[in-house]
Parts: structure tokens; C-alpha cells; sequence
């Protein structure tokens, strides 16, 4: 298989090998037994290619098994840091290049509200003690000579949950943290990386006896049309089902159900934040306690896909696979414990196909159905947002009863800034659709792709629906 | 007595929404309420030409509107006059 075409950084790559090797052994029962093999199979040297030698590309991979093996218990976030693999990145943020010609004008000295620069040498030069990183000197030097050079993981973590510690390390502050994975998908160094519960998806699969003891079911979310793109999706399906997954199940179904019940709690109350991103809640949680309230309490589509699964099969087991980091922090909530019994990344999935040795690209199609148009577009920013104007058009609430002004959040900046205005009284709009990733779950961060054309990949799959209203697929849930 | 009528994907685009819905007219119109329940299920497994449904636990496989009528007579209305 193409291997270096599944992904978009060589960092996940690296991730893969080691999940993948990791459930191989799990499949074949050898984990005990190769545990300490896997760091020389996944670097054999001679060559030290990442790291400074070898025997640290070992130790890091060994961290890595660790995490792949779902890491350290003591730490409740699901986001870790791999301190030996943190490579220190230059913590001063402003910096001045060669490109300082040393001017006369001085414009940044001048416009430096604390006084941080000084000239040594007819060059500025800055005092990191000093610098509040407000960006003015940058900003006015005629010789673009000054400028921002910030951790990535702490460009990528908008809510400032990423400090460093006295070693120069990343710490995450799981007080702040809301758990959606940039941090991990953009280190560099992929010195971030999330928890995986591979082993426990392989367990219920195994412990199932082929699907007779109990049935394991697969629930995809609608991002799934923009991934794994080396194939079709209904192979896809198949391989799913080659893994040993009962059934394959539309979480796009359990999205139609909440735009349907998130339609009349809005109409209702007048004012409603979205419940379906995990991390939106948790900053919401965090950061706006005072709005609370106004949060759906609808669950999940997650959480609904699975109440319906375990309705209908009460001895089943569910595991959701999609995009997402912060579902593995979600399913630890009382609500969701009895429903959804492992999450999974597309990251972990194309590494559970890679330790099966299947070509996805080989198998059969198979059907994958349950879902109306509207519940499947809920995998871009915007979708969530139609879907509920859909559902309260279905329940024929005319606009002059209840007339939706929705702001659809892309990305956790935008929801900061609908939250504070919310927070205040000054929001215009009565509902905030929030998507703390950007592009909303298909830019998730267990993806394995994040590409432009991903929306449009959901939006054609949303079209192929057979249930063309919120309110005929919905209708297993009412028999 | 059970009814379960799959309402996996391959089924439920051969239509097992419409199997439902005739199923519970159907109910409704031979007064079975009080001795057949009617539930959805995920795949039972038999991905075929038509809709599966399972009565207690047969799996008829091959559900159709147009077979819709015979299939209710045989497997549920003399089952239940049985």
C-alpha cells in the first residue's frame, strides 16, 4: 500500500507504523511476548534519520507504544506530551533577522510599549524580559525585519493551554485544555499526540467470538466521505467488516435526531448553543461556565447513534470511529459510558487495516445507508447550522413563530468570539452552531487528510442519501 | 410474538422503511397489537434482494411490497391464530 500518500505529515506516518504494529501483535497475540521488538522494527538503523542517534529514536518509539497502548492512566487528558520527544523549540517569540539594516528611524524602538528594544551594533535588538509579544515593532519595520517565531504547538492551541516548563518542554494545562488535538496534528516534532484505545477496540472485536457472543458494531461518522480517498468508501465499509464489525452504522443518523430535537429545544428556550463537538462543550464548560445553560442537552449524534444501536441490541458493543480527539474525553461522561464503549481515530483505523494487511483498494463494496442528506452535512462547518433550519421547517414552525439567526463558528476562535458576545448580551444571532476545528469535523484531528476539497466530498456524499428529510430517516427511531 | 425488520443499509435501501410502515398498518389493521411487537434491527446478517425480517427467531429474507401480503399471512397471522 502507498504509505506515504495515506497521510499529510511524515509524523503521522511514524504514528501509523507504531499503532499499526502494535495492533498486529494484539491480532496475533504476540504484543507480551514482541513488546520490546517493536522500537528495532520500527527503527533498524544504522542511520539515525529523525533524531540525533538511534538508540533516542528507539526510546521515543518506545514512548510512543506507550501512548499507542493507551498511555499513562495517572493523566486524565487524553492529549499527551512525549517529553523526550519535545525538541525545545526557541521559546522568544519576537526575534530580529539579518534583514535589520540598523536604521535611523528607530519606528520599533519608539513604538515599543515597554521598552524592549535596544540597539547593539547599529541592529535592534530585543529583550525577551521585557517583550509582551504585542507584535507593534514587527509590524512597523520598513524592512519586514522583525518577526513572530512561536512554538507551533502553541500557534496551533488557540486557548493557550500550552506552557513550558523549566526544561524548555511543552506542558499542556489540562484545566485549560479542551482536548481537540491541534497541538497534536501540528507539532512537528509529533512530540503531542493523543491516547489510543486500539487494544480495547481489538479486545471487544476478539471477545466476541466472530460477532456471536455479542455484535460489535462500527459507527462512522459522516467525515469519513472525505477520508481514506485511495478508495471508495463502500470498500471502505467492507474492510471494516473484514476487521470483524458486525455491522457498519451512519452516526449521520444520530445527527439527523439532533437537529430534529435541537430544532424544538431551540424553539423553546429561544437561545442554543450546539452540543455535538465535544471540545465546544468542554470550552464552553471551562471558559463561559455562565453559559452553560444554554447548551443543547441533547447528546452527541455519537451518543444517539449509539442509544439507538443499544436499543435495538442491548448486549452489543459500539465503537465510534471518526475524526475526532475529544470523543475519547466525551465517551468518559456518565451519559455516554453506557453507550459507546471505545472511540477510535481514522488515524487508528487505517492502522487496524495496515496490521490486518488488507488493501482496501482489492475488496468488494459494501452499502452504507441510515442517514438523510442533512445529518451527513453535519461533518462541515455550516452543516449543523442547515440541518436544524431543515428540522424546524419539518416541524412546521413558521418563521413569524420562530425565526432561526444562526452563526455557524468555524474553528474555536470563532466560537470565542460568539461566546463572549453571548456572554454579553450582544450576540444577534439565537443559535451558535460551534466547531472547535477548523473546516469543523472533517479538519478533526485524528484525520488522515485535511484538504481543501474535503467539504465538497461531504456535501456529495450528503446528496447521495436516500432519505431526502430529517424526518423520514428518523422514523426507526419512532416504531 | 417479535417482529424485527433489519434496518442495516443494504436493507434499508431495498426499502425496509416501506416494510415497516406496512407492518405497522398491518398490525394495526388485524388488532395484533396486544400480541406482536414490532422492533428495528441492525444486519441480520443476510444482505440479499429483498428486506430481512425476523419473526421470533426465523429470519425470512427477501421482503418486498409485493410480497409483502403473503409473507404477513404466512409467517405472522397463521403463526399467531396457531
Amino acid at each position: 500500500m502507498m504509505q506515504d500518500h495515506l497521510f499529510d505529515t511524515k509524523v503521522q506516518l511514524l504514528k501509523y507504523k507504531v499503532l499499526r504494529s502494535v495492533a498486529k501483535h494484539a491480532f496475533e497475540g504476540t504484543l507480551d511476548s514482541c513488546y520490546y521488538d517493536i522500537p528495532l522494527e520500527i527503527v533498524p538503523g544504522k542511520e539515525a534519520t529523525m533524531r540525533c542517534c538511534i538508540y533516542k529514536e528507539r526510546a521515543i518509539v518506545g514512548e510512543r507504544i506507550k501512548l499507542a497502548m493507551g498511555g499513562h492512566p495517572e493523566n486524565p487528558n487524553i492529549i499527551e506530551v512525549l517529553d523526550i520527544a519535545c525538541d525545545e523549540c526557541p521559546v522568544s517569540s519576537y526575534m530580529v533577522s539579518d534583514a535589520c539594516r540598523g536604521c535611523i528611524a528607530h519606528r520599533c524602538e519608539s513604538v515599543c510599549p515597554r521598552g524592549a528594544i535596544t540597539f547593539d551594533n547599529h541592529k535592534a535588538h530585543i529583550d525577551d524580559s521585557k517583550c509582551i509579544e504585542c507584535g507593534r515593532c514587527a509590524s512597523v519595520c520598513p524592512y519586514s525585519a522583525i518577526s513572530a517565531h512561536k512554538r507551533p504547538c502553541q500557534i496551533a492551541c488557540k486557548i493557550k493551554a500550552i506552557d513550558m516548563d523549566e526544561n524548555r518542554k511543552a506542558v499542556i494545562n489540562n484545566d485549560k485544555c479542551i482536548s481537540c488535538g491541534a497541538c497534536a496534528y501540528q507539532c512537528p516534532f509529533g512530540a503531542i499526540t493523543d491516547k489510543s484505545f486500539i487494544l480495547d477496540a481489538i479486545k471487544l472485536i476478539q471477545g466476541s467470538d466472530g460477532n456471536k457472543k455479542y455484535h460489535v458494531y462500527a459507527a462512522v461518522a459522516p467525515s469519513i466521505s472525505s477520508q481514506f480517498s485511495y478508495a471508495t468508501l463502500g470498500q471502505v465499509i467492507t474492510g471494516l467488516k473484514e476487521l470483524g464489525f458486525h455491522d457498519v452504522v451512519e452516526v449521520a443518523l444520530g445527527a439527523d435526531m439532533v437537529a430534529y430535537k435541537e430544532a424544538e429545544e431551540l424553539k423553546e428556550k429561544g437561545f442554543l448553543t450546539s452540543s455535538c463537538c465535544p471540545a465546544f462543550v468542554d470550552y464552553i464548560d471551562k471558559y463561559f461556565p455562565q453559559l452553560r445553560q444554554h447548551v443543547s442537552h441533547n447528546l452527541s449524534p455519537m451518543g444517539e447513534i449509539a442509544k439507538l444501536i443499544k436499543n435495538t441490541d442491548p448486549d452489543s458493543k459500539v465503537v465510534f470511529i471518526g475524526p475526532c480527539t475529544a470523543k475519547k474525553m466525551e465517551i468518559q461522561k456518565d451519559a455516554l459510558k453506557p453507550l459507546v464503549d471505545c472511540v477510535l481515530t481514522f488515524e487508528e483505523l487505517q492502522a487496524l487495516f495496515g496490521a490486518k494487511d488488507l488493501d482496501l483498494t482489492t475488496l468488494e463494496e459494501s452499502e452504507l445507508d441510515n442517514a438523510s442528506y442533512y445529518g451527513r452535512i453535519f461533518a462541515r462547518s455550516g452543516g449543523l447550522a442547515d440541518a436544524v433550519a431543515q428540522a424546524l421547517k419539518e416541524h412546521n414552525v413558521s418563521p413569524e413563530e420562530f425565526a432561526l439567526k444562526a452563526i455557524s463558528c468555524d474553528g474555536i476562535e470563532a466560537c470565542k468570539v460568539a461566546l463572549l458576545k453571548a456572554s454579553k448580551n450582544a450576540l444577534p444571532e439565537n443559535f451558535i452552531e460551534g466547531m472547535a476545528c477548523i473546516g469543523g469535523c472533517i479538519g478533526g484531528a485524528g484525520c488522515l487528510t485535511h484538504a481543501a476539497k474535503d467539504k465538497t466530498l461531504v456535501d456529495k456524499y450528503g446528496k447521495e442519501a436516500k432519505e431526502k428529510t430529517i424526518t423520514d430517516a428518523i422514523s426507526v427511531y419512532h416504531i | 410474538m417479535e417482529i424485527y425488520v433489519c434496518i442495516g443499509s443494504s436493507c434499508h435501501l431495498k426499502g425496509s422503511y416501506d416494510i415497516i410502515q406496512l407492518m405497522k398498518e398491518k398490525i394495526a389493521e388485524c388488532n395484533l397489537e396486544d400480541k406482536v411487537t414490532l422492533k428495528a434491527t441492525f444486519c441480520l446478517g443476510c444482505c440479499t434482494d429483498g428486506v430481512s425480517i425476523k419473526v421470533d427467531d426465523q429470519i425470512i429474507t427477501g421482503v418486498s411490497t409485493e410480497n409483502f401480503d403473503e409473507i404477513f399471512k404466512r409467517y405472522v397471522l397463521q403463526e399467531v391464530e396457531a
